[in-house]
């Protein structure tokens, strides 16, 4: 009887550890920094739905925003106290109207498909590069663009120029250094799950620059979930 | 021996912790060949010489920690050679280096059979997030690492599934021998894999890796660190194969007991053979492939980078050089378990011999020529389609053979349905529906659709999960008594087969339909329309890992709990490991057995033969 | 209790008659009921002889299903053990007018298949990539559209109408369209399923694949090659329309992406944009 004690003993403890290793398997598996969602605040205008979204580009995320990995270049949101956060999933209304304007701080990098280097599925395919309304951007210039298939939506974003004063290394970027403000329109249709990714090859010293933050969830790629 | 002693001794624990250190000195070396660094353990992504150099010196230093240095330097030091070691001893020895060939087999048993369920874990939670076809369960690109590391692990730990444990242990026996050829070398495989299945489970603190088993390039010299491990684990398990593979061709050629001729071999060790030859020939060319994308990654050589004057396409044809043949060495031990176990349950002889070697035989030698039937759409080589076609579909005569003699052995038979017949005739099935679809693969017409969709996924599952894996748990319940002394519960067995049986079906077969619906592989969403098809697919994939957790139910209940003794020859075989006590004794025979016949002698009169040279301790 | 000898040609004879009446009744059920059904439609030409390999595969591979079927149902329930003690079976061990049967039958539906799928194949390609070179070239005119895959996103070009480039793949109605797939990095797989078109997108490769249209209708275009992040995403649609559609939709497109249309990379079969490595 002893042996038996002894036996179950072993075999629940066994079981134990492998749930535990399952555990924090599956656990490690879930939690990517950067796929938590961020729902962007809502105002309603004449009973339509407007959502203001501001949101900025680095070449460098910093190893506050991201310890792992300082130098991957990223996409960041801003939230409603100003704060900026590397969170790439946002939740917005389904049928509203979305104003969004980034502020890029990172140089050109260039596309390799030139046909994104014009403003599309946005309101008169345009889209106002500091102030200005552009139709087109040249390809080369370009320094990221912000995409989401689904929706036939491209807009390349216009770069800091290479010879630029004051320039940010790595984020968080005070708004005193040299940035462009690109700003364009477009609206959420019916509910969903979208991803959106960016077309320029950004990332530094991967093949065809989309390796690493290009490829990976809460950098240059993300979802807009429209409930 | 004191406690402190045995802890410390080469064992696992030792392995363990050397493994843990050498990866941290590798580390730090690279780190000084690429140049001082900022930050050591930050810049992950711009370290891939470091973190290659840690797995290789991880890899070494796991094995120096199981002793495998010992004997070189000993006898560098003068000390006479020896071919067995740690071969008594109690349960201790499962855990280090052992020469013994049965204690080897028992631990690829237990170390495969671990990886097999890691690996089925993942299935679970890949089919966890097609429950729904867009809604992501894991964040975007985990479902890619998961896909690879299932994958992978399947192809790879899969390969020695049965010649690790059952060739080990039985092969020797069978042959009338005493060991393998290369006993340190044998147990070298075994270490070798586990190695490997340790390393490309860390591939998650790595970022994972995006690219599948097939890793294709550019893809996989874009990736994540996380590549790494895919890289290493596949090298290794391509060393611990060809390695593998030579010991059993030398064992089989060189240590067969007098009277054994080849037409007296038993099936199972022709299905071994052939096997051996196809990983000696094709694992080196995946060991060289990866060492090329692996150089790609660290030392900035170009040979798979199209943009820079690489070729993508190169990869593809090295990589599927060795990747047909090994979808044979995955299914060749599955048809020589058939066949091994056929006779004994009805009762009758191997019907056509000579057809089924040939058979064996037929698919060793074809499986090398057909492997741009993968590429049938990639536009390497356009005109060469046809040919491989032809090719492709010839290996369903060889294929035949198979099933023409396994079926002609039942033929006016004594047919019993103990659990391992059971799994033997589900092989039929399962292999039937896999190898019919296979043709709407290779014919290129139907292909076309086909191609990298689910119904080539499905079909691969047929042939693999449907004819390796049911063949493994054939071998399991025929051969675990003898190997431990001990019976499987049968009801329990019964209940494990017809779940796995039935869910195995009801998982992979819609998944025909869906891929003739248009459902591509590896992707994470799919169409709304197959949304019901997935849904039924994942329930029933859950329902499969279930019948998995029963086995498991019984093979911990009648081993650790139960403890039934088996009689030495539970299911009245003729061959000659049954005719040996269970479990069989450390050395195998007293004298090496003489034999007048192959051990399907069923109806043709006389007792039982033993084989000249009374094995030992024989009740 | 061991049968008789005269019971091996009586069970033999009662497993081939049962088989040839399975087959007589499965067969023709098969072709002429599923086969009409079988993926991938007619979209295309080339979908209709796909559709046209699979009935021809799934009807000759029904007799050989019937004859395992009726094979096991016979032998597991006829010569089954029964009673306590082991008896052995009959020690048959070989007999070479199964053998030879076998093997040519078996050998017979290979060499018909492999023959089967070479004439189709040569007659049009049968939807596949053939490469740079193609060994089967339809007759007549054809409509050259470019298929550029990245990651991820296909667009596409048309280099008979000025070289615009698009998001969108719409093609005219009864027309041969001929594809060339390329890549600008990973490799890729164009996969029209309802046109019958698969080919591989490889980067620095012109992958041909031909197409012949049918009346309007949609389709879906997928990526069919483990590309990265978003392979699972990479998807549109794409329209047949008739052939004024056709013209009126693409002079839209060329107004439309006009200002994008100065900085498009001359037309070529492949294209090694740069930067390689470089970013920003």
């Amino acid at each position: 009887m002893r042996g038996t004690g002894l036996k179950v003993i072993g075999v629940a403890a066994g079981l134990a550890a492998a749930g535990v290793l399952i555990g924090l398997y599956v656990a490690k598996l879930t939690t990517e920094a950067g796929s938590a969602s961020y729902t962007v605040p809502v105002t309603t205008q004449g009973g339509h739905k407007v959502v203001d979204l501001r949101i900025e580009t680095v070449a460098a995320v910093g190893p506050q925003l991201s310890p792992g990995h300082p130098d991957y270049v990223s996409y960041l949101v801003r939230d409603t106290q100003g704060k900026w956060l590397r969170r790439t999933v946002w939740r917005l209304p389904a049928d509203a109207t979305v104003h969004v304007t980034i502020y890029n701080f990172d140089g050109a990098s260039g596309l390799r498909n030139p046909l994104y280097a014009r403003p599309q599925g946005v309101d008169g395919n345009v889209m106002t590069v500091d102030g200005k309304t552009l139709k087109v951007i040249p390809p080369d210039d370009a320094s990221h663009t912000f995409a989401v298939p689904a929706y036939g939506l491209v807009v390349p974003v216009a770069p800091v120029a290479d010879d630029a004063k004051n320039q940010c290394d790595y984020a968080p970027c005070a708004m005193s250094t040299a940035h462009r403000t690109i700003q364009f329109t477009f609206h959420t249709g019916k509910r969903g799950h979208y991803r959106w990714q960016c077309f320029v090859p950004c990332a530094a010293g991967w093949i065809d620059g989309f390796g690493g933050p290009m490829q990976t969830i809460g950098y240059m790629d993300g979802f807009l979930n429209v409930v | 021996m004191s406690l402190a002693r045995r802890l410390i001794g080469f064992n696992l624990l030792t392995a363990c912790l050397l493994g843990v250190g050498g990866w941290y000195v590798g580390w730090f070396a690279a780190h000084g060949i690429v140049g001082p660094s900022l930050d050591y353990f930050g810049d992950v992504d711009f370290n891939e010489l470091s973190i290659v150099m840690g797995y290789l010196c991880g890899v070494l230093g796991f094995l120096i920690g199981l002793g495998f240095l010992n004997y070189p330097i000993s006898r560098l030091r003068g000390y006479p050679p020896s071919l067995r070691e740690k071969e008594t001893g109690g349960i201790g020895r499962y855990f280090g280096l052992c020469t013994d060939h049965k204690v080897v087999g028992v631990q690829y048993l237990v170390g495969i059979g671990l990886f097999f369920f890691i690996g089925g874990l993942n299935a679970m939670l890949i089919r966890t997030e097609l429950l729904r076809p867009n809604h992501q369960v894991w964040p975007a690109g985990t479902y890619l690492t998961l896909v690879g590391i299932h994958g992978t692990m399947m192809m790879g730990m899969m390969t020695s599934g049965i010649l690790g444990p059952f060739g080990n242990y039985l092969v020797p026996i069978l042959i009338g021998a005493r060991r393998m050829a290369f006993p340190r070398i044998e147990a070298l495989t075994f270490w070798l894999l586990m190695a490997a299945g340790a390393i490309l489970e860390t591939t998650i603190f790595f970022g994972g890796f995006p690219t599948g088993w097939t890793g294709y390039q550019p893809l996989g010299t874009q990736a994540n660190p996380g590549m790494e491990c895919y890289y290493l684990f596949f090298a290794l398990v391509g060393i611990s194969m060809t390695l593998l593979g030579l010991n059993m061709i030398a064992t089989v050629v060189t240590m067969r007991a007098p009277g054994l001729t080849w037409t007296r071999l038993p099936i199972f060790v022709w299905g071994v053979l052939s096997t051996a030859v196809l990983m000696v020939l094709a694992a080196p060319v995946l060991i060289a492939t990866l060492s090329m994308a692996v150089l790609d990654r660290t030392a900035q050589t170009n040979f798979f980078v199209p943009a820079q004057g690489g070729s993508a396409y190169l990869y593809q044809n090295l990589f599927w050089f060795f990747g047909h043949p090994e979808v044979y060495i995955l299914a060749l031990p599955g048809f020589a378990i058939v066949l091994e176990i056929l006779p004994v349950f009805a009762r009758k002889p191997l019907w056509g011999y000579r057809l089924a070697v040939g058979g064996l035989l037929g698919v060793t030698l074809l499986s090398f020529f057909v492997w741009q039937h993968h590429l049938f759409v990639s536009g390497i080589n356009g005109d060469l389609r046809p040919f491989y076609m032809l090719s492709t579909e010839l290996i369903s005569i060889p294929t035949g053979l198979t099933f023409i003699c396994g079926m002609m052995t039942l033929w006016r038979g004594r047919i019993r349905y103990s659990v391992p017949m059971l799994f033997c005739l589900a092989w039929f099935f399962n292999f039937l529906i896999g190898g019919l679809t296979g043709v709407f693969l290779s014919d290129t017409p139907s292909d076309t659709t086909t191609h990298g969709s689910f119904f080539s996924m499905a079909h691969f599952h047929y042939t693999i999960m449907g004819g390796l894996v049911f063949t493994f748990f054939a071998g399991i319940y025929y051969w675990v008594p003898k190997m431990t002394g001990l019976q499987l519960d049968e009801r329990l067995g019964k209940i494990h087969f017809w779940t796995m049986f039935v869910f195995f079906n009801s998982t992979f077969f819609p998944l025909f339909v869906a891929g003739f619906l248009g459902q591509p592989r590896r992707a994470v969403t799919y169409a709304q329309g197959l949304h019901f098809l997935n849904v039924w697919v994942s329930i029933s994939a859950f329902l499969l890992g279930a019948s998995m957790l029963l086995f498991l139910y019984n093979f911990v209940k009648s081993l650790v709990f139960d403890r039934v003794c088996a009689p030495a020859d539970p299911w009245g075989s003729k061959s000659i490991e049954w005719q040996l006590p269970s479990p069989v004794p450390v050395h195998n025979f007293d004298r090496i057995p003489v034999f007048s016949g192959d051990p399907y002698g069923y109806g043709e009169g006389g007792p039982t033969p033993v084989p000249a040279g009374a094995p030992a301790g024989m009740e | 209790m061991a049968a008789p000898a005269s019971d091996n040609s009586s069970h033999g004879r009662r497993v081939i008659v049962a088989w040839i009446a399975l087959s007589v009744v499965a067969t023709p059920l098969v072709a002429f009921v599923l086969g009409p059904h079988l993926p991938p439609g007619n979209g295309s030409s080339q979908a209709t002889e796909q559709v046209l390999a699979n009935t021809w595969i799934t009807s000759l591979i029904t007799p050989v299903v019937c004859l395992l079927l009726v094979f096991f149902v016979y032998s597991l329930t006829q010569f089954r053990h029964r009673g306590g003690a082991l008896v052995d079976g009959p020690p048959l061990r070989s007999d070479s007018r199964v053998q030879i049967w076998w093997i040519s039958l078996t050998s017979l539906v290979v060499l018909f298949l492999a023959g089967f799928g070479t004439f189709e194949l040569l007659q049009n390609g049968s939807g596949g990539g053939q490469g740079p070179d193609p060994i089967a070239i339809p007759k007549g005119q054809k409509i050259p559209v470019q298929v550029i895959a990245q990651q991820w996103q296909f667009t596409y070009r048309y280099p008979t109408y000025g070289g615009v480039e698009t998001p969108q793949l719409v093609l005219p109605a009864d027309s041969y369209v001929e594809l060339h797939v390329t890549s600008l990095d990973a490799i890729h797989s164009f996969w029209a399923y309802e046109l019958g078109v698969k080919a591989d997108a490889n980067p620095g490769v012109d992958n041909v694949a031909y197409v012949k249209t049918k009346g309007p209708r949609t389709f879906h275009v997928r990526c069919a090659e483990l590309c990265g992040l978003w392979h699972g995403y990479m998807f549109n649609n794409g329209r047949v329309v008739p052939m004024s559609q056709f013209t009126a939709w693409i002079k839209a497109q060329r107004k439309e992406f006009e200002p994008v249309a100065k900085y498009l990379p001359k037309y070529a079969d492949v294209y090694y944009p740069d930067p390689q490595r470089r970013a920003g």
